[in-house]
């Protein structure tokens, strides 16, 4: 059983006949090519499929495509306009990634940490990257980053 | 990874839902699936038919009328976080939906699937328990309520049935003289909690103690209400003394334990945690 | 929003890395990503089992499934005439090497044992197909306890091997070491439990195969840290199609550690399935499956002894130690327990007597061989648990009796007791850096107050030793590697003065192209930018042997550096001969070639590069073009060292244990790209913190995986970890030409002895003196009680 869905994807409008079991990370890389998703676990826990839905950040690999019917969506490739997003840059700056792996995801968590609160404390900005996982970084650029990227959008 | 085929439905009201529900044995209500597709995903699960809530608005609101707080099944905990509504009549509920999971997790979840699917590592069984709420029901026959004390029966086991649907929360405001905090010792890999302490305590003119409530999760196979340390602090000055001296007792029946932490030390946390969760709650009283 | 423009990016500048604006948009390819035409989905049926015989398997159902292509079990590869095997890559003297095959023929030998494959149109067909299987088991008792299932009786993993051993070794000298017992004033002694680690890598393993059957070949694109090994071993042992058939392609890589080394039976499978079924297979593992088929790491029992005289100097040590090897030999998997950890119990210690005895022992487990510092970790970790232990028992603070027992600064090149010569040191430089850093003698203060208090505090040191870069070959060779550790490279300079230069190492996150371009930068006076590193692919690279051990810089780095000598050499031979000069005559500098004295006459290297391409105008004897090949196999390994120090508060009603600071004094070395080697450092710290207080790998009597998803086995979070405090001293390495060591495993050898030294400190007011890792809150709950 196909459903037709619209959506949104990184500004272009996108409709496709999906099977109602298709994961939402599915849909972005095999079925419209958006590698820069990524998944690194089964159990909804390491992040790396994060992307924004109508602005929030969620975990691609726990939404069903159906579910996102309608909807707005930004991955990783989207977040650039022209220029680096300044998250993006502080992660180059900062070198808050190693192999890369994680580091879509992160940014995406990122970004949606710092619409919420701007200017987070050190602490604030760990818990808020609970729901990512990196196994090379130790976090610690990752931190920097973050803190560096609120600097610039604050300023 | 790959969940097994189902078919889809999206109703648009929650009758429809409940039809949908009553005419599919196998068919799951999905609401933020933030349960249901990991478990689905490991093929633990495999419903025909997910019948998908999300979008249904009768159970998207969240109101503040006559002294009670009314939150829709299909709330995210993000919104209960976030509401001055619900951080102003129940700020245990906020607190605790603030600390489910992560950022991520908490756009998709909702209190409908958190106090339905009723895992005992879940943070809001307690709060709900501790608060009081009632729980409101709809199925083939119509409605009904359940106080949150009935609702949790076993592990992963409510007293909803298959073919209903819970619809609303419904919580009395908080009063004046009022405090309460939710506290929780998380497990390093899931985050869930190893145990989660929810307390409320009301204080009566004098400062001492007029009502109280201590709930947990984490321990046994439901949510459970410590009612011997509410009851020992009702009448004291709710000191630090006091509230040691009340947790000391504590002992929650068939605690549970796992390989990551045995029954008897999740005991010991549960007096640790709920002792900083009364303090914190008196404090806040 | 392209790359940048980096001039001057030499040696030594802290250059932000080219590989991230790929990475950070997500253009980056990995293997997953990859998608060929025609191409379909492999998975993998993996026994439920411990141990089982497997009497009958029905594929019938899975077959008819709409949109399989096929279904086979180990009947079918045995059929196909390939050799089927996933060897071993390290012998020891009498090690038993029971045959491995790519599917489990009759028995499985740990849950996760692969027992059929499945090729799909897509992936949810691939793994619903799993389902359709039905495979008829006789269930057979496991074991997982490397020490237990070496007693009579204990259920065999292979018939072949008696009491589960699968190597029985020992270094240094047992009469001399017992002697010394004999002879001490106090002894220190413990008994540990390295626990069992599961890499987590955050790329699961995956692999594309696509082979052609009119050529014959197969080019193979796979989550790889060493194409070159692995393309050996594919022709080799699984697949037999001639090597010059294969080529093995790693694209982007993300992350390792270790795991991503050896040569398992899966990517074997999906070229298999390729020959099958004609067209493009990718096989991508999902992470439970990752769990259970990712080599694991550690795994230790080991009962350890310190013997120390009267003045507090150690004056022996004797370790016996009970290593899991796992169901089958992993490809390094003998050496770790062995030549990677034995090798290393002299410590950063003048000690002149050890003994150290080791059994490799099967298990019904996941296989286990190197992850991240492989035997190094182990090996630091009951060295440096002793020396604290020690000082307990003779009641001199832990610093100094460390300062007792350093080897001394002017006794290098220092040859410890069991077999390494360690190249350079300053071990006490590194550690006064570190207590200064931390405020060692504020802490006792701090601490005994807040003793008073009923708050726990703890300092832990540890001061360790790295050897890394293994090497020579043929030394490595006569303890049992079945391969090279000598590295490739080539050093290509086009006719425009561009630089191509390809390396035969395999970088997975270390930022090799950014470090590579700077070494080359500055041996040729090239502009960084004007340098592409290229490396990964079996097709256009020499053999080489890939990224692990932390070999990369002090290996591979300097196979880049000699390359590029050979180039500079050759193109003062040019030089000189546009320049009418003699040879000797001729200077470099800054990528211009002059006679010395006059370097306004001058010929830069392009101008002498498109000379060399032209070859109008060549020196007798002197072939065209501008590049240079290098087979560089070092004189020795190189020896890392540095101080940890962990401070941790610990929480007397819940146990719960939290970082306060972290602090890490690194040598390693001259360092090519600090901000890079931070970035190291910081990642194996948090390895290293998470084996401490957080991960581990539980097995259940019967060897069912307890642990066997990321909600049960913890990788650390962001905020489990305090910031990091790194520092560095700067000891170059005097034999090879960049003078670099190792960096990649040095946070994660060094920081769970630091964790575990400050937990046990925390807790000595309750006359704690061990406990086992990871430090759970409830372990040191009970521990208080
Ligand atoms: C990474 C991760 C971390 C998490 N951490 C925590 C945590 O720390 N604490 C915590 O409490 N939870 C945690 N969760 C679980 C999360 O809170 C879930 O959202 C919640 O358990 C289920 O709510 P849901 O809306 O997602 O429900 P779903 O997953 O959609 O449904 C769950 C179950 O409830 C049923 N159901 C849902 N809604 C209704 C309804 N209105 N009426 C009847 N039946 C219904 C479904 O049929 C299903 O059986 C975590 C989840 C993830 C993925
Ligand atoms: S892939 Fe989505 S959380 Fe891991
Ligand atoms: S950079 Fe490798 S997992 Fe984060």
């Amino acid at each position: 059983m196909g459903i037709s869905i619209e959506l949104e994807v990184n500004g272009a409008s996108v409709s496709e006949e999906v099977e109602p079991r298709l994961l939402l990370a599915h849909l972005l890389r095999e079925e419209l090519g958006l590698t820069g998703t990524k998944i690194g676990c089964d159990t909804s826990q390491c992040g790396s499929c994060t992307i924004l839905l109508d602005g929030q950040a969620v975990k691609s690999c726990t939404v069903l495509a159906v579910q996102a019917d309608g909807s707005e969506i930004t991955t990783i490739e989207g977040l650039a306009n022209g220029e680096y997003h300044p998250m993006q840059q502080a992660f180059w700056d900062n070198h808050g990634l190693q192999c890369g792996f994680c580091t879509p995801g992160m940014i995406i968590s990122c970004v949606d940490l710092l619409s919420t609160n701007p200017q987070p404390s050190e602490d604030e900005i760990r818990h808020g990257l609970e729901g990512n996982l990196c196994r090379c970084t130790g976090y610690h650029n990752i931190v920097r980053a973050v803190q560096t990227a609120a600097e610039t959008m604050n300023g | 990874m790959f969940p097994s085929k189902f078919d889809y439905h999206r109703p648009s009201s929650v009758q429809e839902a409940v039809q949908i529900l009553s005419d599919n044995p196998d068919a799951k209500v999905l609401a933020g699936g933030h349960s249901l597709i990991p478990v689905m995903k490991l093929r633990l699960a495999t419903p025909s038919a997910l019948i998908d809530i999300g979008r249904i608005d009768a159970l998207k609101g969240i109101s503040r009328a006559n002294g009670s707080l009314r939150i829709g099944a299909c709330v995210t905990y993000n919104e209960i976080a976030n509401s001055g509504v619900v951080q102003d009549a129940a700020p245990l509920l906020a607190e605790a939906a603030g600390q489910i999971g992560d950022r991520q997790v908490r756009y998709r979840g909702t209190i409908g699937g958190n106090l339905s699917h009723a895992d005992p590592a879940s943070d809001l069984p307690a709060a709900a328990l501790a608060l009081g709420a009632t729980l409101h029901v709809s199925g083939p026959n119509g409605s009904r309520s359940v106080s949150a004390s009935e609702f949790f029966v076993d592990l992963m086991m409510t007293s909803l049935q298959a073919d209903e649907i819970l619809t609303e929360v419904e919580i009395s405001a908080a009063s004046a003289g009022t405090g309460s905090a939710y506290v929780k010792f998380e497990h390093p890999a899931s985050g869930y909690a190893l145990c989660g302490a929810a307390a409320v305590v009301t204080r009566g003119a004098g400062g001492s103690c007029t009502g109280a409530s201590l709930c947990f999760n984490g321990v046994s196979a439901t949510a459970v209400s410590a009612n011997g340390v509410a009851a020992s602090l009702v009448g004291s000055d709710l000191s630090d003394g006091a509230v040691e001296s009340a947790v000391s007792n504590l002992s929650i029946p068939d605690a549970a334990g796992d390989m990551f932490a045995s029954a008897g030390y999740r005991q010991e946390l549960a007096k640790a945690i709920g002792a900083q969760a009364l303090r914190t709650a008196r404090d806040r009283a | 929003m392209a790359g940048e423009s980096n001039g001057a990016a030499g040696f030594g500048s802290s250059i932000r890395r080219r590989e991230d604006p790929e990475l950070i948009t997500g253009r980056a390819k990995y293997t997953d990503d990859l998608k060929l035409a025609g191409m379909v989905y492999c998975t993998i049926l993996r026994s439920d089992y411990a141990h089982a015989g497997i009497n009958s398997i029905d594929t019938s159902e899975a077959e008819a499934l709409d949109g399989v292509l096929g279904v086979y079990t180990a009947k079918d590869i045995e059929a196909s005439g390939v050799p089927g095997g996933v060897p071993v890559g390290w012998l020891l003297p009498g090690l038993k090497t029971p045959e491995h095959f790519m599917l489990a023929k009759d028995t499985t030998r740990y849950v996760g044992d692969g027992v059929a494959i499945v090729v799909a149109e897509d992936q949810y067909t691939a793994h619903d197909a799993l389902e359709l299987i039905y495979v008829d088991y006789d269930p057979r008792d496991g074991i997982a306890d490397p020490k237990k299932a070496t007693a009579d009786g204990a259920p065999l993993v292979h018939d072949d091997a008696p009491n589960n051993i699968a190597f029985d070794w020992e270094i240094g000298d047992k009469e001399s070491t017992d002697a010394a017992f004999a002879n001490a004033a106090h002894v220190a002694s413990l008994d540990i439990v390295n626990n069992r680690l599961i890499p987590n890598a955050m790329e699961p393993r995956a692999a594309l195969a696509d082979y052609n059957d009119i050529t014959g070949e197969l080019v193979l694109y796979m989550t790889t840290q060493n194409p070159h090994i692995h393309r050996l071993l594919m022709s080799l042992a699984s697949l037999g199609l001639p090597e010059h058939k294969i080529r093995v392609i790693a694209p982007e890589v993300g992350g390792g550690f270790g795991s991503k080394i050896h040569h398992y039976a899966d990517e074997a499978i999906a070229a298999w399935a390729s020959m099958q079924v004609g067209r493009p297979v990718k096989w991508t593992a999902t992470r439970t499956e990752t769990y259970i088929t990712d080599a694991h790491g550690r795994d230790h029992v080991t009962h350890g002894e310190m013997a120390i005289d009267a003045d507090g100097r150690f004056i022996g040590l004797r370790v016996d130690t009970y290593a899991a090897m796992g169901a089958y030999l992993s490809t390094f998997a003998p050496a770790v327990p062995t030549y990677l950890y034995g090798t290393l119990m002299s410590g950063e210690y003048d000690l002149p007597a050890i003994y150290c005895h080791v059994y490799g022992v099967f298990t019904h487990t996941v296989p286990v061989d190197a992850y991240r510092g492989a035997g190094r970790p182990e090996a630091t970790f009951i060295v440096e648990r002793l020396v604290d232990e020690a000082a307990r028992v003779t009641g001199i603070d832990p610093v100094e009796i460390r300062r007792r027992n350093f080897v001394a600064p002017d006794n290098f090149p220092y040859q410890t007791q069991v077999a390494l010569a360690y190249d350079s040191g300053n071990y006490e430089g590194a550690l006064d850096k570190a207590l200064e850093a931390i405020g060692y003698d504020d802490f006792r203060t701090e601490q005994a107050a807040a003793r008073e208090q009923g708050k726990y505090l703890g300092l832990g040191l540890s001061t360790y030793i790295e050897a890394c870069g293994l090497a020579p070959s043929a030394v490595v060779g006569s303890l049992g590697a079945q391969a090279g550790q000598w590295e490739s490279a080539v050093v290509r300079v086009h006719a425009t003065g561009k630089v191509t230069v390809y390396s035969g190492c395999s970088g997975h996150g270390q930022g090799h192209e950014t470090t590579f371009a700077q070494i080359v930068a500055s041996a040729l006076g090239v502009p960084y930018d004007d340098i592409d590193v290229v490396e990964g692919d079996t097709g256009s690279m020499p053999h080489g042997w890939g990224t692990y051990g932390s070999r990369s810089a002090a290996t591979g780095g300097s196979a880049i550096a000699s390359a590029a000598e050979k180039v500079v050499d050759k193109a003062r031979t040019i030089a000189a001969h546009l320049l009418e000069a003699a040879e000797e005559d001729i200077e470099f500098e800054d990528g211009n070639f002059f006679v010395k004295g006059s370097p306004d006459q001058s010929q830069s290297l392009p101008d002498v590069a498109l000379q060399a391409y032209l070859a109008h105008n060549l020196p007798k004897g002197i072939e065209p073009a501008l590049e240079a090949t290098s087979f560089y196999d070092p004189a020795n390994f190189v020896y890392p060292f540095g101080t940890h120090i962990a401070i941790v508060e610990v929480c007397s009603q819940t146990g719960n244990v939290t970082l306060q600071r972290y602090l890490a004094v690194d040598d390693v070395g001259n360092v090519i790209n600090p901000m890079i080697v931070d970035g190291q450092v910081h990642g194996g710290i948090a390895q290293g913190i998470g084996q401490s207080l957080y991960e581990t790998a539980v097995y259940d009597d019967g060897a069912n995986l307890l642990s066997g998803t990321m909600l049960d086995y913890a990788v650390p979070k962001a905020h489990f970890m305090p910031s990091f405090e790194t520092d560095r001293t700067v000891t170059p390495c005097p034999h090879n030409p960049l003078g670099v060591k190792g960096v990649g495993e040095a946070g994660s050898i060094a920081s769970p002895a630091a964790v575990v030294n400050a937990v046990v400190d925390a807790l000595s007011p309750f006359g704690v003196t061990h406990i086992d890792m990871p430090v759970t809150s409830e372990k040191v709950w009970n521990a208080m009680k």
